[in-house]
């Protein structure tokens, strides 16, 4: 019970924040030099200054800018995030909606790679600390870490795709007669169109993630209760990823509750490298062409899923261990 | 290049020695007719935006809408005007009225009539105040448009306007049955559209392709390629690896991949290059306002202190040629014989010295009453070749006393910030030309206010008496004439120093046949483009 309440407490907390952020987005937005129809008509010589009044005015531009917000904020309330203010002026959640399934696969999938290749790595490179395995891989994931994904991105295109003829360049499957494949080959052919992407976008991942899961091993191992474990006869595989490994991973559970949001966030460079219609494009374009609407509907999702996955961290935390169960009910 | 040095005396001449110059010019080969069949991909960098050409204003969602629709006149492969929906016009009333007769049998690709009431209610439609278009300029001069019958269309116009002709082009015919007392903005139409063109929309998925097909009933016969296929690649590097790779038919390359990255053999055995003059020139403008910029001998004196062709070299590879002008030199109202600026550093010190600029503390820099002649250049990030251009400059004013800074400024800040507050001393930008010669816009004193296109403040009476004249002129001979002075004046004046016009640099792959360059490019004749039965790689309905 006690924890139930402190759910929906930390829960209410988060509306006040959610609120702050959108203001300060909005209002440091218009900061920004230059206006929506600025591409549109910036150097355009057909472009009447009467056009420009009207387009501004279509757009509520015209308005002072907490009018502006006001009405952002109401729209939101009902669910309703506007349309851009790009030619199309599709509707903000059509365009993002669109883009939404193809950054979410990416992104699991070069999570779930990260997850699978760090963590033994990490564990294996703090039960050897020092050793060799350590030192190489401690300096192959810090070179990975260090590269430009763009470059990395474009050696492996041109080996792959251009030298060895493996692997598709780019896009998300093949252009002609993807339509007549069965579902198997569809598999397949998406299989082999992603590999590059996941690979080069779990790349930077790899050594954050691994030196944390090393670290974090480091310090469990230091432990009393390891040495006991030890002492008993355990088997050396049960110490590591019974006891330690399962301690070991707690902090991991913080960072992976702030990965959430980077789930749908995508990646400018990697999805313009391989022409991936992914949610990073849209919104690099947005900013060049000072789509607010565009820009508010993607920051209130990245936000709310921010915030979503740092209270997910704090339950997970309850959940897991014991003492921070305990603890609340004591500082109550 | 063979055009380096020797710029022959009529544009006729010059037309001559591009078509001779192009890397490879199609030949007919006999005994080979042409067939229907196979596709072509090409890549875009960036993603249409609304395929209703009146609400966009980005050049992918044109071309493509471009292959979609069509307009009453067009221009043909010399940039004359001929008629594409319009048989034929007649012009009347001193030029104020234009009669288009307009050809018959023409059908909507979902199978309605075309008539005049569609041109009709496409021009109710662009000076809508509530329709969100660019484009409005052009027909707010129109006092009446009227449909008398459903094959002739007639306008009047308050005043002759000579670039009214051209400007019925694509952009203002709309299906009337599919949008009458429809909300334009929310209209499917602008990503499913409804044309009288060549090729239908098959597909477009948003940022990763666009699909057209053949449109087996276009009025002017049907295009020989069944399908076009634009794919979305934000990055020049990938496309041309999927251009190694076989993944794109055509693409537009850069100075350096058309010297030394496509001289390979794989290259020439499968693809051929073409160049022709762009519809652009670089320059660097003046704040005529300035103190330093105001005298006309300081702004000749910088003229002759850059050598043009050293940035054809260095930066375009060669790929260019000097622009004189406001205008690219096979155009048919471009002057050949305006006043030039060869590189003349001695001449360009002198002409300083006569204003009045002079090393008086031997600091190497010039200066007048106190003041060094230090200014700074501001130019538009991500663009590498006005960044070279700007290096090449700065180091050439350097050497006769002048010192020069570059800033580089994110285009929508460059524009709002520095550019609408006339806060800076000189620019270095281009121009998209037109193929019509009016540029009333941008060098007409009218033109001056804040968002205008004069930014530099050039006022010259007589050049805007003659941009007033050129335009309420028809007669191409005295038009010519018109604008030949105007061009004299800009070249003595030199408000800007004309940098140069850089070329169009496609590569298309060697199966397809017909394309035959011209003044107008040649993407003129694409529905005439084939592949032979033999070679033909796409499977396409």
């Amino acid at each position: 019970m006690d924890f139930l309440i402190w759910t929906t407490k930390r829960a209410l907390a988060l509306i006040p924040t959610f609120i702050g952020i959108t203001l300060i987005s909005f209002f440091v937005m218009h900061l920004a030099p230059g206006e929506p129809m600025s591409l549109q008509a910036d150097f355009n010589p057909k472009m009447t200054p009467e056009m420009r009044q009207r387009l501004r005015a279509q757009y509520g531009l015209d308005k002072p800018i907490y009018v502006q917000y006001a009405k952002w904020f109401k729209g939101l309330m009902q669910l309703d995030l506007g349309r851009s203010f790009s030619p199309d002026r599709r509707k903000v959640w059509d365009k993002i909606k669109e883009r939404l399934p193809v950054t979410i696969l990416i992104n699991v999938l070069s999570m779930a790679l990260i997850i699978i290749v760090s963590i033994p790595l990490g564990v294996r490179a703090a039960v050897r600390q020092n050793s060799l395995f350590d030192q190489v891989t401690t300096v192959l994931v810090f070179v990975a870490y260090a590269a430009p994904a763009f470059w990395v991105a474009l050696l492996l295109m041109l080996y792959f795709g251009i030298e060895l003829n493996w692997l598709p360049v780019s896009g998300l499957h093949t252009l002609m007669g993807y339509e007549q494949m069965d579902t198997w080959h569809k598999v397949l052919d998406w299989g082999r169109h992603l590999v590059l992407p996941v690979f080069v976008s779990a790349i930077g991942g790899l050594a954050g993630f691994s030196r944390y899961t090393r670290s974090s091993m480091l310090e469990v191992l230091r432990q009393d209760f390891i040495t006991t474990a030890r002492a008993k006869g355990l088997p050396e595989r049960t110490v590591i990823y019974r006891h330690a490994l399962r301690n070991a991973l707690l902090p991991l559970i913080t960072i992976l509750g702030l990965s959430i949001p980077g789930l749908i966030g995508g990646s400018v460079i990697f999805e313009s490298i391989f022409a991936i219609p992914g949610v990073g494009q849209l919104m690099w374009s947005s900013v060049m062409a000072r789509d607010y609407p565009v820009l508010m509907g993607n920051l209130v999702i990245v936000s709310v899923l921010t915030l979503l996955g740092n209270l997910l961290a704090d339950l997970g935390y309850a959940v897991v261990d014991p003492r921070i169960r305990t603890g609340l009910r004591e500082e109550e | 290049m063979p055009f380096k040095k020797t710029l022959p005396k009529t544009p006729l001449g010059f037309i001559a020695i591009i078509l001779l110059g192009m890397y490879q010019v199609a030949l007919a080969q006999p005994g080979q007719k042409p067939v229907y069949g196979d596709a072509i991909i090409t890549g875009s960098i960036g993603d249409a935006s609304n395929l209703i050409p009146m609400l966009s204003s980005d050049a992918t969602s044109h071309e493509i809408a471009g292959l979609i629709y069509n307009g009453l006149v067009k221009y043909d492969k010399d940039l004359n005007l001929v008629g594409d929906l319009a048989d034929s016009w007649t012009i009347e009333n001193d030029g104020k009225t234009i009669t288009f007769h307009l050809k018959h049998g023409v059908k909507w690709q979902d199978g309605q009539p075309f008539t005049s009431a569609d041109v009709l209610f496409g021009y109710k439609t662009i000076i809508d105040p509530k329709t969100p278009t660019a484009y409005a300029g052009d027909f707010l001069e129109v006092e009446k448009a009227e449909a008398p019958d459903p094959y002739t269309f007639r306008v009047t116009y308050k005043e002759p306007f000579a670039p009214a002709l051209s400007s019925w082009g694509d952009i203002v015919v709309l299906p009337r049955h599919l949008l009458q007392g429809k909300d334009i903005t929310k209209s499917p139409l602008s990503r499913h559209p409804v044309g009288l063109g060549p090729y239908r929309l098959k597909l477009w998925k948003t940022q990763e392709r666009i699909e057209l097909v053949a449109n087996n009933d276009y009025f002017d016969g049907r295009p020989y390629l069944n399908g076009y296929i634009m794919r979305i690649i934000p990055d020049p590097a990938t496309m041309f690896m999927e251009l190694k790779a076989g993944g794109l038919d055509w693409m537009s390359l850069s100075p350096i991949q058309y010297q030394r990255q496509t001289d390979t053999p794989f290259f020439k055995k499968n693809f051929k290059k073409y160049k022709y003059l762009s519809f652009s020139y670089t320059y660097l403008g003046y704040n005529l306002n300035h103190p330093f910029f105001k005298d006309k001998r300081v702004r000749q004196a910088i003229s002759y202190a850059i050598d043009k062709e050293e940035i054809i070299r260095g930066v375009l590879l060669g790929l260019g040629v000097e622009a004189t002008g406001p205008y690219k030199p096979d155009a048919w109202f471009y002057n050949p014989n305006v006043k030039r600026y060869p590189y003349d550093p001695r001449r360009a010190k002198k002409l300083l010295a006569d204003s009045g600029w002079r090393d008086t503390d031997g600091d190497g820099i010039l200066d007048k009453d106190g003041i060094p002649f230090s200014f700074t250049v501001l130019t538009n990030q991500g663009n590498p070749l006005r960044d070279k251009t700007a290096q090449i400059i700065q180091y050439r004013l350097g050497q006769i006393g002048i010192k020069m800074d570059i800033r580089q400024l994110e285009w929508t800040a460059f524009i709002n910030d520095f550019i609408d507050k006339r806060r800076f001393e000189a620019v270095i930008l281009g121009w998209t030309l037109g193929q019509d010669p009016d540029i009333y816009d941008i060098w007409h004193s009218s033109k001056t206010g804040p968002k205008q296109l004069n930014f530099i403040g050039y006022k010259n009476p007589e050049v805007d008496r003659l941009l007033v004249l050129g335009r309420r002129t028809f007669d191409r001979e005295k038009r010519r004439q018109i604008y030949f002075k105007i061009q004299e004046i800009l070249a003595e004046d030199q408000p800007y120093t004309f940098l140069y016009v850089p070329m169009a640099l496609p590569i298309i792959h060697a199966r397809f046949h017909g394309i035959k360059p011209a003044p107008a490019g040649i993407s003129y004749n694409f529905i005439r483009w084939w592949v032979p039965k033999n070679e033909q790689k796409y499977m396409m309905p």
